[in-house]
Parts: C-alpha cells; sequence; structure tokens
C-alpha cells in the first residue's frame, strides 16, 4: 500500500504521468458508465438493428454541437407521434360510422439549414375499407401545398422526401428544399411555424389512424448518425470498455510471460534455452497479421479468439530477444555471482535480481503494449475483420472508411473514434514514460 | 537464435584467429541458413494446418483441378461434342482419377506435405477472383507484381526513419536536458498510434481539405508520360505516406535510442575515453555506437519485421497497390488462395530478413568472428 502512495507521489512530479492518468481514470469511467447505461445485449442489439431501430434518426447526421460553430444552424431532428400526443388529433363524427380524423403537424423552424429528409408513418385500424388521407403543408406565409392524398393499408409510409411528383409544385426544388424556400430566395430557409395538416377520413366506426411525422435533422446528438441512421454514441460508449480490456489484459499477460520467459531461458540455459529460442524462431516467422486475418476469415471473428491468438503469439516473437540479450549481459554481472555465492535459489536470482534488473530499460516497450493492442483491435476491424457483435472504435473507423467518409466530408465520423483511441493510447503511454523515468535509476532526473 | 552466451571469452591464439575467419563467418551464414530454412518450414506448415482446419486449402485444390478439366474438355474437339449428361459423368471421372494422381483422396497428414510443399514453392494455382494487373490469375503472378511497390514505400520510410531517429539521438545524448531533448521525452508517447492512424489524419488534412497531396494510389491515373513525369508522381504520392511513417515513430525511436545511448555513455570506458581527452565523434563513433552496434543491428531488424505485417492496413488506408493492400482485397472477395500465398509470403519475407541480421551479425559481432557461430543451433 505505501509502495503505491509512494510511486503515486513519485508520478506527481511528471505532469505528463498526471494528465495520462486522468485521461486512463477518465477512459474507466467512461467505460463503466457505457455498460451500466447500456448493457451487452442492448449494445449489440442497437448496434445490429437495422431500419426499425432507427427509423427516426437522421442519416449520416453531425454532431448537435456543430451548431455552436457555424452561423448557420443546422435542424435537428423532430419526431411527433399522435400515439404520444394524442391532442394533434382531433375527430368530428360525420354519421353513418363515417368520421373525419384530422392531424396538425404544427412545429417552429427556426433553424438556417434545410432538414435531410421528411417523412409521414401511418399506422391504422380497419376491417375492410380503407381509410383516406389528404395531406398538405402550410407555410408562415400561409401557402399551402397539396401534397398527396392516399388510401391506407394497415401500415403505411409516404416518404415525402422521395416524392417525385412534389417538386413540380415547387419550382423543381427537392421537397425537404422547396416546402421550406423562401419563395424570394429559394436558398433561405423561410423561417415560422409551419404546418403538416393530414385530413383523414374513416368509414367505419371502429377505424382509426396514427401518425408519425419525421424531420430528420442535419445533427443529432453528441456525436452524429452514420450511414445506418445508427447514434454513433453508442459505438464510441461501447468502444472503451472493449479497448481498455483488450489492451489491458493481452499487454499485461503477454509481456510479463515474455519477460519470466527470457529470464528462465537464459539462466537455466541448455535445453530450457533451445526449447524457448526454436519455438521463437518458428513463431517469429509466423506474420502476425495474416495469422490473425486467416483465422477471423476461416474460424471466428470473436473478439476473444483473436485477442488470444494475438496473446498466444505475442509471448513470443521480436520481444522475447530483446529482453534476453538484456538478461545475457545481466547474467554475467558481478552482484548475480555474489547472489549464487551465497546460495540464492534459482526463483530468488530470477525474480529478485534479474528482472528486476532490466525492468528500467524495458519499460518504454513493455507500455507501448498497452496502446499498440488496442490499435491492433483496430487495425483488424479496419481490414473488416472487426468482432462481428460488438460496436468498436475500429468497427466505426471501418464503416466510415468504406462509406468513404473522408471523400465525402463526412470527418466528424472518423475523427472522433479516432480521438479516443488516441487518447486511450496516448494516455497508456504518457504514464507508461513516466513511470519508465520513475523506475530507471540510470534515467531518474532526466 | 544468435548465439551469443556461447562466446566465451576465450584466449585465441593470434594465428588461429587470423586464418579462419572468413571459413568461420561462411560456416556460420551456412548453418544459420539451413536452420532459418527449416523455421521456414515450419513456419509454413503451420500456417497450412491454419488454413486447411476448415478445409479450405482442400476446397482450393479441388475447386482448381475441377476447372483444369473443364478447360481441358472445352479445348477437345471431341469431347466438346458430349451431351451435358455424359460430359458430367467424364469430367468426375476424370476428376477421380487426377484427385488420387494428386494425392488428394489421401489421409490429412500426407496430404499437408504435399500443400507444404505447394507452399513453399509458391504453387498456389489460381486466385478466385482477383488477377494481376498484367491479367494473370496465378497467385504467385499476384504476388510478384505487388512486392515491388511494398518494398519502394516500406524502404524508403523505413531507412529514412531509422537513420534520421539515430543521428537526432545521437545529437540529442550530447545535450541531454536541453528543450529539444525535453521535447522529445514528451513527445515519445504520440508514438503509440500507428502509422495508417496517423496516415488518416493526414489524408483528411492534405488531401481532403486542402488538396495539396493525392488521397492515395502509387501514380497518377493516367500516368503521366515520360519517365521523370512517373517518377515525379510516384514522389508525390509518396509524400503522405512517408510522412505518416515517420510521424509515428519518430520520437518514440529518438527517445528511445536517445535513452539508449545516454546509458551507454555513462560506461567506465566511455569515461576513460573522455579523461583521455578524444572528442566527442571519436567518442561517439568508437565507444558509444560500436559496442552497441548488435543491439542497434536487432533493433533495427525487429523494426523491419514489424513493419512487413504493419503493412497492410497502411497500404489500404492509402491505397498502395502493394501487398498489403492486395491482403486485403484478398480478404474483401475471400479469396483464399491469395490469403495463404501471402502468409507464406510474408513468412519468406520474415526469415530473410532474419538471415541478413544474422549476416550481419557475422560481420560486426566479434565474437562470432572467434567461433561463436560453432555452436550455432
Amino acid at each position: 500500500m505505501r509502495a503505491i502512495r509512494n510511486l503515486l507521489n513519485q508520478i506527481k512530479a511528471y505532469p505528463s504521468a498526471v494528465v495520462g492518468l486522468c485521461i486512463i481514470a477518465f477512459m474507466i469511467t467512461l467505460s463503466i458508465y457505457a455498460v451500466i447505461k447500456i448493457p451487452y445485449r442492448e449494445a449489440v442489439r442497437l448496434w445490429k438493428g437495422g431500419e426499425n431501430v432507427w427509423i427516426e434518426y437522421p442519416r449520416n447526421a453531425r454532431p448537435e454541437w456543430f451548431n455552436l460553430f457555424y452561423k448557420e444552424k443546422q435542424p435537428v431532428t423532430i419526431v411527433m407521434k399522435t400515439t404520444e400526443t394524442p391532442e394533434l388529433k382531433t375527430v368530428t363524427d360525420l354519421g353513418n360510422g363515417i368520421a373525419a380524423q384530422d392531424i396538425v403537424f404544427e412545429f417552429d423552424y427556426q433553424y438556417d439549414g434545410f432538414p435531410a429528409e421528411l417523412s409521414l408513418f401511418f399506422t391504422s385500424k380497419f376491417t375492410t375499407a380503407r381509410p383516406n388521407v389528404e395531406i398538405k403543408w402550410i407555410t408562415p406565409d400561409g401557402r399551402e401545398i397539396n401534397m398527396q392524398s392516399m388510401s391506407l393499408r394497415p401500415s403505411e409510409a409516404y416518404r415525402i422526401s422521395q416524392d417525385t411528383r412534389l417538386p413540380r409544385r415547387l419550382n423543381g426544388l427537392q421537397p425537404e428544399k422547396g416546402l421550406f424556400a423562401d419563395p424570394a430566395n429559394p436558398n433561405k430557409v423561410l423561417k415560422g411555424t409551419y404546418q403538416l395538416v393530414v385530413s383523414g377520413l374513416v368509414f367505419e366506426p371502429e377505424a382509426n389512424i396514427e401518425a408519425t411525422f419525421v424531420l430528420y435533422g442535419k445533427v443529432h446528438g453528441i456525436a452524429g448518425t452514420d450511414h445506418l441512421r445508427r447514434d454513433i454514441s453508442v459505438a464510441l460508449l461501447w468502444g472503451a470498455p472493449v479497448a481498455l480490456s483488450v489492451g489491458l489484459v493481452v499487454a499485461v499477460g503477454t509481456s510479463l510471460t515474455t519477460m519470466c520467459l527470457a529470464a528462465c531461458a537464459v539462466w537455466f540455459g541448455g535445453w530450457i534455452d533451445w526449447i524457448i529460442r526454436r519455438i521463437n524462431e518458428i513463431v517469429m516467422i509466423l506474420p502476425l497479421l495474416p495469422i490473425l486475418i486467416m483465422i477471423g476469415l476461416f474460424y471466428s471473428r470473436s473478439i476473444i479468439v483473436m485477442m488470444g491468438c494475438t496473446a498466444l503469439l505475442g509471448i513470443f516473437g521480436s520481444g522475447i530477444l530483446s529482453y534476453r540479450s538484456m538478461f545475457l549481459q545481466t547474467k554475467t554481472s558481478g552482484y548475480i555471482e555474489a547472489a549464487r555465492a551465497y546460495g540464492a535459489s534459482n526463483f530468488r536470482i530470477i525474480f529478485r535480481y534479474l528482472i528486476p534488473k532490466v525492468i528500467p530499460v524495458l519499460i518504454p516497450g513493455f507500455v507501448t503494449q498497452v496502446p499498440s493492442y488496442v490499435f491492433l483491435e483496430a487495425t483488424l476491424a479496419v481490414l473488416g475483420l472487426g468482432d462481428k457483435d460488438l460496436p468498436t472504435w475500429g468497427k466505426l473507423l471501418n464503416d466510415a472508411y468504406s462509406e468513404g467518409a473522408l471523400l465525402t466530408g463526412h470527418f466528424y465520423w472518423v475523427v472522433e473514434p479516432a480521438v479516443l483511441l488516441v487518447l486511450t493510447g496516448f494516455g497508456f503511454a504518457m504514464v507508461g514514460f513516466a513511470l519508465d523515468r520513475i523506475f530507471n535509476p540510470r534515467l531518474r532526473g532526466l | 537464435m544468435l548465439s551469443v552466451e556461447t562466446a566465451r571469452e576465450r584466449a585465441v591464439p593470434a594465428a588461429r584467429r587470423s586464418g579462419g575467419n572468413l571459413w568461420r563467418i561462411t560456416k556460420y551464414t551456412l548453418v544459420k541458413g539451413t536452420t532459418l530454412l527449416i523455421t521456414v518450414i515450419i513456419a509454413v506448415y503451420l500456417t497450412i494446418l491454419i488454413a486447411n482446419m476448415g478445409g479450405y486449402v482442400d476446397k482450393m485444390r479441388e475447386s482448381e483441378l475441377r476447372f483444369q478439366i473443364a478447360e481441358e474438355i472445352n479445348q477437345n474437339e471431341e469431347l466438346r461434342l458430349l451431351t451435358v449428361q455424359e460430359r458430367k459423368t467424364y469430367e468426375e471421372e476424370v476428376f477421380r482419377v487426377r484427385a488420387k494422381q494428386l494425392g488428394l483422396d489421401r489421409p490429412f497428414i500426407v496430404k499437408s506435405f504435399i500443400y507444404l510443399w505447394n507452399g513453399l514453392t509458391l504453387n498456389l494455382g489460381r486466385a478466385i477472383h482477383l488477377t494481376s494487373d498484367a491479367g494473370s490469375a496465378y497467385v504467385d503472378n499476384i504476388i510478384g507484381e505487388r512486392l515491388a511497390p511494398t518494398l519502394l514505400v516500406m524502404a524508403s520510410s523505413q531507412l529514412l526513419l531509422f537513420f534520421s531517429a539515430m543521428f537526432f539521438a545521437l545529437f540529442l545524448s550530447r545535450r541531454y536536458g536541453s528543450r529539444l531533448d525535453r521535447l522529445v521525452v514528451a513527445m515519445a508517447p504520440t508514438s503509440a498510434a500507428p502509422a495508417w492512424f496517423y496516415g488518416i489524419f493526414l489524408i483528411m488534412i492534405f488531401a481532403a481539405v486542402l488538396h495539396w497531396l493525392p488521397f492515395g494510389g502509387m501514380i497518377d491515373a493516367p500516368p503521366p508520360p515520360g519517365f521523370w513525369a512517373k517518377v515525379g508522381s510516384i514522389i508525390k504520392h509518396l509524400i503522405l505516406p512517408i510522412s505518416a511513417f515517420v510521424a509515428s515513430s519518430f520520437w518514440l525511436s529518438s527517445y528511445y535510442w536517445r535513452t539508449f545511448f545516454l546509458i551507454h555513455s555513462s560506461e567506465d570506458y566511455v569515461d576513460m575515453a573522455k579523461a583521455k581527452g578524444l572528442t566527442g565523434r571519436a567518442i561517439e563513433r568508437r565507444y558509444v555506437l560500436r559496442p552497441t552496434l548488435p543491439t542497434i543491428i536487432t533493433s533495427f531488424a525487429m523494426t523491419l519485421i514489424g513493419l512487413w505485417t504493419g503493412a497492410i492496413v497502411f497500404e489500404t488506408v492509402f491505397n498502395w497497390p502493394g501487398l498489403g493492400r492486395l491482403t486485403q482485397q484478398a480478404i474483401n472477395m475471400f479469396d483464399t488462395p491469395v490469403i495463404v500465398g501471402v502468409t507464406v509470403i510474408y513468412a519468406y519475407l520474415l526469415a530473410l530478413t532474419l538471415f541478413l541480421l544474422d549476416i550481419a551479425y557475422a560481420i560486426v559481432d566479434p565474437r562470432v568472428k572467434l567461433g561463436g557461430g560453432e555452436n550455432g543451433s
């Protein structure tokens, strides 16, 4: 306990390490929050859910805070449902079982940008006679635009932005533009209160119309949305626990094993050394990434399998060689000789004298491993071999890249996961470099 | 692998030392070469075992054989007249016989050695979807075509990085504690992100926003006429990949080497040299660089090894038409023969790197010259 407090006191002397520790603490908090807020199953369901889950979300919307930096404010998504606010609907009985069901969606539009899309979704209840609706648009300056009249099936979607007849009534403008454009200046939005009026007629006493109006915005939430309308913040949140656990477990596991193996190989020499070196030679020739790719393609993309194989191959490989050459130098030192002379056991010599001696020199490598495994996960994901269920930062990058986010200017989509990856990587690296200087007496004060 | 521990400090008679140096180095190299060859064979065997655990190599061979037979039938005037049914039975018949000849019906253990031989000789048959730019569908042709671009970008960035970082580090170690030195220490953690990651940012800044440099690729499409215009275009396309590489590793490498040199320049013999009044440069060359040369070479080889496999995403991000991009394409198209071929090629490249490392060792490490290599492997 005192050792830890001591260490923390020493770390305080290095501002970069304090920053690093804060970043790590932030990431851990974020991970815990993610796991509590969105349980594993929910995260998987959300991320793999298609249109059904995300139908009321805009496509490729930027994060909402973009509005703070631009003079032209972009709209957020507006969703209005008669099921949630029944006041939107007025029913007038016309006798003979016929009733007029009028729905008025009224909203105040004070944004400078046009919306991305407009849609109306109907669900209706009837037995034989299909209800009929007439849809009308009323602008703030009182113009009335007839949009469509249709008879409804039990579930009907009227995608206003895709109505090809509408532009003819809107001076050739796309509906989402034309409906909002100022008649004097078609590139400007006419701000004010708009109304979407749905005049419905039902022909049976029990029949009913419910409608949902969605005005898809151009900005959404704190992280924006992707090409499948998914809220990116879900993957950003869930990427944190995945990255942290992958990085920590694999890095700590492999580097400790590697160091112990190298120490044993050097200390015992003989056939133990021979076997470890032979295995090492073979594993060094096995190219890690192609092997992981084959495993991912042919067997399983599960993150546990992939990282397990990484750890297995990571124990051997180039690391063990540099550890070994360090141990070889140390082995001939006088104090090891002295330890042997006073009769120290093999175990004691390896763990009390050999390993502590090389820790200082090896710590940079050791610590940069945490980020390197975090990035390995991202690398695999970018190659399209990410875990098939879990949303991760790497998968976000992969989606962004394969959808050409850089070419189409959706930079937020690339930058958000990238910044989190970088933060995690830098956080660990900063702490690691400070630890290096603390543990390495020869570097102290540099 | 480097049998340093067997190099005991022996008192070697002067005559013996001068006489057998060349022979020893040759022998050492031969021993190392053979060992590596055996290692490569085992590594490729493992690769094939992994690939075939799901039966993919089997399928690969069978479809290759069926394709051949169908081709032969198409080219044979008489056989082309057969009805569909007859043709099918004939095909099956030939397939059965040929499969037996090739040993496809034999137990897995026997087959795996056949695959091993094919893998080692890169006789992997046809790719399923991919073709080389020259139009060949053979895996070895495809891979051969992609090797040069990978070598170009990797070698140039790696050499630049290695030498610039090392000399910069030597410079730093002379004036440690300076502002520049502290800057390097502060910047070292930025190397936690791999080169492709920096690549994304560089592309975003210099290609997407500023439009100064191309998004990716190796040469303008269509290629400009004239040799020098082509070279210029390639250099223009090389700038971002190389910058990404250097940006990702320069600070850490400098930091690593600086620390390394600092530790080694506090050795007693360096102090001794200083006491003798040697110049800083002479001390660096003779007392710091010389004894640490083996470590430096090892480290260089390790970065090379890291780079071979690191190329895959790197080239994908930069759309660089090398081995890495090929791998990525093969993944997307599920082109098994190409993937196995690439893995084998990477194994060869790694082995070659290690072999060159060993030779370099034989040249710089006096302990090898003195006969340490005899107990080689």
